[in-house]
């Protein structure tokens, strides 16, 4: 697929998101809408995992640490194969389901359970020692949100793939900027971010996470930078896709009401249009 | 049945810390996929010799426990069958999330190993003592707890340990405690009591784990000696619990004394109250450490200052 094709995909897969939030009338919606797009290039361009190879030793490995966002998640894994949308839709956070609210390793293709922030991080540095042990070609992946780094754990693991200079780890932060509380920045602060993950010994890339142009440079020079992990700053607008909900706080877990669903799948079929015309 | 072991007392050298550690490089040689983690613990754990013989196989994380136990997971998630050392007190708790998450919840084969466990860093204060580790990780869904008693059993323990694919929290002490058995006989079946002594006619069951068993065993030879039948639970496997060597017991025995380095709570005195009341009520006398922070002194001082010893066993079997 194209660049084009997958921001095209990335807003479809929105719409199906939000309608899994809605049927369950539970979900984190701006942090799925924000990191779309770099689960939908990892997933479709960059990373070597799919229903087909899930158990394959060599395969990718992908963990998500902001595991809130499993809708999105979940959403991309129905998209690759991996589980049936409609089941996922139909039950997800349901009596008996599942399909938990967050990334739960007995379905296909969940590698960890997540829901604790700032556990990815750690355990992806323990899959790419395991990958450099065994003199693997596989890559580790995981994605964070920004609030998230607070967690001490996340600068533990930051500091252990640094020294031992782990080049088949790719961090990205989904930099939107906003937490539950409000901007992050007023929270608790990260800048200067890019200077924090170099002091570590990260190899820092910087993008806009909802160009995909932008996240496909990122990954490709992630994927070329030997001697130290890569972390992926993806400059994101939380709630993206929608004005109803863009760079909105309140959006963090918004159910959103029958008037707001319309406008919101509306926004979202607009801006897939636009670019499939472009 | 086993009848009561003749008691060693030539001054075994060997802690059960460094029993895991010949365990484990014996295994190592042979499979690569065993990796030791430590957390600037190596010499604590005893585990100096493997990081030297198997650099390859040995990763450092620094004094980071939370780190220590993810990083264990994602290893163990890529096939790699990881043993995690740090000293108990900080293994149960710094990193207990990561326990529950990384290990039980994502059912990875991370087996967490607590040295110098309960009090054996007696005089350097609460922050050193694990007297909640039981408690704690056996509130863990799908987390398994041992606490063997010598180093034969411990042996016996990591072996049965390196041939299944699932988390465990092993605690063991710092020093070096007698043989309870010995290399010839060391009777183990991985996750039953071993039950010593008279089984058929017992006036009291003594249920211990840890370091507890000996004095355990020394009570019961002293009752026996004074005409009270006795036998004596080694129950290395607080989590799962042998259930069934207690409920054969209860209606043979006018009652059950625990005996535990732990907190009066949620360990083993606690369940086995909790298997036995439900079941087959008998009295259940249980000894623990207190809900304090303990009075400072060696292991030997804190065990004789609570009656965690063969004098407080003797006197509590009495009182049954």
């Amino acid at each position: 697929m194209t660049n084009r094709e997958l921001a095209a995909l990335a807003y479809e897969l929105r719409k199906k998101t939000v309608d899994v939030i809605v049927g369950a009338k539970t979900g984190h919606i701006g942090g799925d809408m924000s990191v779309m797009d770099t689960l939908v290039m990892l997933y479709f361009k960059h990373m070597n995992v799919s229903p087909e190879n899930k158990d394959d030793p060599n395969r990718d490995r992908f963990v998500l640490s902001k595991g809130h966002s499993v809708e999105s998640y979940y959403t991309v894994l129905a998209e690759k194969g991996f589980f049936d949308f409609e089941t996922y839709k139909n039950s997800f956070s349901r009596y008996g389901s599942e399909f938990i609210g967050h990334p739960h390793n007995t379905l296909p293709g969940v590698e960890m359970n997540s829901g604790s922030l700032g556990y990815g991080l750690p355990v992806c540095v323990g899959m790419a020692l395991a990958g450099k042990m065994d003199g693997a070609a596989y890559r580790v992946y995981t994605v964070m949100g920004d609030g998230e780094l607070a967690e001490g754990s996340v600068w533990e693991g930051a500091m252990a793939a640094g020294h031992y200079h782990l080049d088949n780890l790719c961090a990205v932060v989904d930099r939107n900027s906003l937490q539950i509380s409000g901007e992050t920045e007023d929270v608790m602060s990260h800048e200067p971010l890019a200077d924090r993950f170099a002091a570590f010994g990260w190899h820092v890339i910087e993008c806009d996470g909802n160009d995909m142009n932008s996240l496909d440079a990122a990954f490709t020079e992630a994927k070329e930078t030997r001697g130290q992990p890569s972390v992926v700053i993806a400059h994101t607008i939380k709630g993206r896709g929608s004005s109803v909900m863009e760079n909105q706080a309140p959006w963090h877990h918004k159910v959103p009401n029958a008037e707001e669903y319309a406008r919101i799948q509306a926004d979202l079929t607009s801006r897939k249009e636009a670019i499939e015309n472009a | 049945m086993h009848k009561l072991p003749e008691l060693s007392t030539v001054g075994n050298k060997i802690p059960n810390r460094q029993a895991i550690c010949d365990t484990l490089m014996e295994a190592a040689s042979a499979d690569p996929s065993v990796v030791a983690l430590c957390s600037d613990s190596r010499g604590s754990a005893s585990m100096t010799p493997f990081f030297n013989a198997y650099p390859e196989q040995s990763i450092e994380v620094g004094i980071a426990e939370q780190n220590l136990v993810s990083i264990s997971a994602g290893l163990a998630s890529c096939g790699k069958k990881p043993y995690a050392f740090s000293p108990a007190c900080f293994l149960s708790t710094r990193s207990y999330e990561q326990a529950k998450i990384d290990c039980a919840y994502s059912d990875t084969n991370v087996k967490l190993i607590g040295i110098s466990g309960g009090v054996s860093y007696g005089a350097l204060g609460m922050s050193h003592h694990s007297a909640q580790d039981i408690a704690a990780l056996s509130a863990i869904p799908n987390m398994r707890v041992y606490l063997p008693s010598d180093r034969h059993q411990t042996r016996k323990l990591i072996q049965a340990l390196l041939q299944d694919g699932k988390c465990a929290y092993v605690r063991v002490g710092r020093n070096p405690v007698e043989d309870i058995y010995s290399a010839e006989d060391c009777p183990f079946e991985m996750n039953r009591a071993t039950v010593l002594g008279n089984t058929e006619t017992p006036g009291v069951a003594i249920v211990a784990c840890g370091e507890m068993v000996r004095p355990a065993i020394e009570a019961a030879k002293a009752l026996e000696a004074d005409g009270i039948s006795a036998c004596v639970v080694d129950m290395y496997c607080v989590k799962p619990l042998d259930k069934d060597a207690i409920l054969a017991l209860a209606p043979r025995v006018k009652g059950f004394v625990t005996v535990e380095e732990h907190a009066p709570f949620g360990g083993l005195g606690s369940m086995v109250s909790q298997v036995v009341a439900a079941n087959f009520p008998r009295r259940v006398i249980n000894l623990a450490l207190p809900d304090a922070p303990v009075i400072t002194g060696n292991s030997r001082e804190v065990f004789d200052t609570y009656g965690l010893n063969a004098q407080g066993i003797i006197r509590a079997a009495k009182s049954l």
